[in-house]
């Protein structure tokens, strides 16, 4: 069955079908039971659920994540709910130092199946800390894995897969996607979580990037259309591990390949996707591939996302250096 | 330094062994008075083992065979007394100096010397239930009050607590000292537990000194009376009372399991050793303050308690001949550990395959493999 709905939704409609489907799925954050979130993510679970369920929890983002690995050990599988991506970092020592080794450390007797959801990135005309990208301190680390939905169909399924993972997840949502609306196939999914996907298919030049950017990649591909340039268009989903085929696929056959995202640039995990396509489709490749990035600063006052974060033109400005290579 | 007339403080045998209950302990003397001639014994034979345990897993550091051992040696009394006060149902959450609570619930000691000797990052299965609940040690300091806390919310969410079924109902017990006390996670882990209502004890022991940074650094008031800022009834103890030490826990653990909410307790010990084997005391502390506590050593109070109590000498022969057999047998099997495979190091990172890990396991394998077909 397809039901048309916002993003938003559509993660509330898997998180209601994963806690009916498992007792132990809880929900756990800052003003997600009775507000329902501030973005409205969890809208209704509370009342549907009940405070057991639905969990809103002191203000103390450490303490949130290590009380979900306590209940975790205890049998339960927690979703937690970080308000903002600045604020993930107090609680950054459980996840990282904790969380993704307490699986490791007990040589699997104990599993961590925990979600870690993140609202992340700009677009939204925030105050400092609410517009980041922390994607690569966590595709860093050993023991999580990493995705971002870039669609409403995608954030129900993969919001389910990740709650039924046996390891602990960090959940990007792209918050400027959140109101964007399609069609959701409450059926059937379409591909397992950690698949990345062609979205759409062209021939002389392939185009990555994850969350709210496969949308700025789409304009640009578009655009690029009206100029007589074919541009395949990559969306990764899965940061940690990253599914190399469908990348690696399309680059032996267009040559090419620009990544773009909202994060800073260095260590970023463009440019771990960047330097894998290098290692292992050198031969294929017409041009250096490039990397269309925030730029190396703190993310800018508001007033100046505009010109931080990558558009559809800086995408084309790096479309047009690869094929004048 | 405490004061010995601290009027807050719970104790029942005075340092030199006589039975001398402050007016605070008045409270905890039914629990000591239900306990058997053979709970003492017990108790004084737990302390003894395991500092022949601590000593020799030093002498075995010292020799090469650990890569570091941080000693439990006079905090003997705060450890038996809480863990044997604890039910077989409890859970519990050492920090990484709790030799005793983890052998006295069933740990082998050498699990813990495989951890120490570089062989492992956790070293036994907390799952299992020849451990006795008891979870593995936690190196980031705090972190794991926090993981204890959940537990316990666990637990409140299960209905395993709070029955009036004592046989049933259960409590997470959770150790850290005087220097973790001042990290956010316990802060943070008090907090959820008083939120939350949890089967909680934190049990804090106060050694005094965190590595070379003594409490008065740490705390400008009794580290006790911070619980009662979040709300969670607290007691101070005397922590090389074993006496003092099992009844406060035991009350503490017992209102936490009836559903009456966390409890928090300050057992004041000393570190006799050094913080490590790489660390060195005679920099930060003197020879005159370690006497003083020898002075108050746990193991000679209970000794001379129970011989008052005519306790034979054969008894105390016959603990000091298990001891040492104990720790031969550590030594034995410590010196008997093989190597680990290098492959080991590739495993569990995650539950499911993981294309990147198992990619480079198999380079590995097959970059290892190469130099034996060149040696061959």
């Amino acid at each position: 069955m397809t039901v048309t709905m916002p993003f938003a939704k559509a993660l509330n409609a898997g998180m209601r079908a994963a806690m009916a489907a498992d007792d132990h799925v809880l929900l756990m954050g800052e003003d997600i039971g009775k507000l329902g979130g501030v973005f409205r993510v969890t809208e209704g679970l509370q009342a549907e659920f009940g405070e057991r369920r639905v969990l809103d929890t002191p203000l103390a983002e450490s303490g949130i994540v290590g009380t979900a690995i306590g209940l975790a050990m205890a049998g339960f599988r927690p979703v937690v709910e970080i308000q903002f991506d600045g604020f993930v970092f107090p609680a950054f020592d459980q996840i990282t130092s904790q969380l993704a080794k307490i699986t490791n450390r007990h040589e699997g007797a104990i599993r961590m199946p925990v979600v870690i959801r993140i609202p992340y990135g700009g677009h939204i005309g925030a105050v400092e800390h609410h517009q980041e990208s922390p994607e690569a301190y966590f595709a860093h680390t050993p023991g999580l894995r990493v995705v971002s939905p870039s669609t409403p169909n995608d954030a129900y399924w993969m919001i389910q897969d990740a709650i039924s993972s046996p390891d602990p997840i960090i959940f990007l949502e792209p918050k400027a996607k959140y109101w964007m609306k399609g069609e959701v196939d409450t059926a059937e999914r379409a591909l397992p979580l950690h698949a990345s996907r062609v979205v759409r298919r062209g021939t002389d030049i392939t185009l990555v990037g994850h969350g709210a950017m496969v949308t700025t990649l789409l304009q640009a591909a578009a655009l690029a259309e009206s100029e007589g340039t074919s541009c395949e268009v990559v969306d990764l989903r899965s940061l940690s591990p990253v599914d190399f085929g469908p990348i690696l696929d399309s680059v032996r056959r267009t040559g090419r390949m620009v990544y773009a995202q909202e994060a800073p640039q260095f260590a970023s995990v463009g440019s771990e996707v960047a330097a894998t396509v290098m290692e292992k489709a050198f031969f294929a490749l017409e041009s250096p591939v490039l990397r269309v990035s925030g730029f190396d600063v703190p993310f800018p006052p508001a007033k100046l996302e505009g010109q931080y974060l990558p558009d559809a033109d800086r995408i084309l400005e790096a479309v047009d250096r690869a094929l004048a290579y | 330094m405490t004061p010995p007339d601290d009027p807050a403080l719970v104790r029942v045998l005075a340092a030199d062994g006589t039975f001398a209950p402050t007016p605070e302990a008045e409270r905890y003397l039914p629990l000591i008075d239900a306990l058997t001639d053979a709970d003492l014994e017990t108790f004084y034979r737990d302390m003894v083992m395991v500092r022949a345990f601590d000593r020799q897993a030093t002498n075995l550091q010292r020799q090469g065979q650990l890569a570091l051992w941080p000693p439990s040696h006079g905090q003997e009394a705060a450890q038996v007394g809480s863990v044997r006060a604890a039910r077989a149902q409890d859970h519990l959450f050492p920090s990484y100096r709790e030799h005793v609570v983890c052998t006295v619930r069933g740990v082998d000691p050498v699990d813990i010397i495989r951890l120490m000797r570089g062989l492992t990052h956790g070293g036994w299965d907390p799952t299992d239930p020849k451990n006795g609940n008891t979870h593995l040690y936690t190196l980031v300091l705090g972190s794991q009050t926090l993981h204890a806390t959940g537990y316990g919310m666990g637990m409140v969410l299960d209905g395993r607590c709070g029955t009036g079924d004592p046989e049933r109902d259960a409590a997470v017990m959770v150790y850290y000292g005087d220097g973790s006390s001042s990290q956010g996670d316990v802060h943070e882990a008090m907090v959820f537990a008083a939120s939350y209502n949890t089967p909680e004890v934190f049990f804090l022991q106060n050694n005094h000194w965190a590595i070379s940074v003594p409490v008065s650094t740490q705390a400008k008031v009794p580290l006790y009376r911070r619980a009662e800022g979040y709300g969670i009834p607290s007691v101070r103890v005397d922590g090389n009372d074993v006496l003092a030490s099992y009844a406060v826990s035991r009350l503490a653990l017992d209102d936490a399991r009836a559903g009456e909410g966390p409890r928090a307790i300050e057992a004041l010990t000393y570190r006799m050793g050094a913080h490590t084997t790489s660390d060195d005391p005679t920099k930060y502390r003197t020879g005159d303050e370690e006497q003083s506590w020898a002075r108050r050593d746990p193991i000679d109070r209970m000794r001379a308690y129970l011989q008052s109590r005519g306790a034979a000498s054969t008894f105390f022969d016959e603990v000091d001949a298990a001891a040492a057999a104990y720790a031969d047998d550590i030594r034995v099997r410590t010196n008997a550990l093989g190597d680990i495979p290098v492959e080991t190091m590739f495993g569990y990172v995650y539950s499911e395959e993981h294309p990147r890990v198992d990619e480079q396991r198999q380079w590995f394998a097959e970059y290892e493999a190469s130099f034996e077909e060149g040696t061959a």
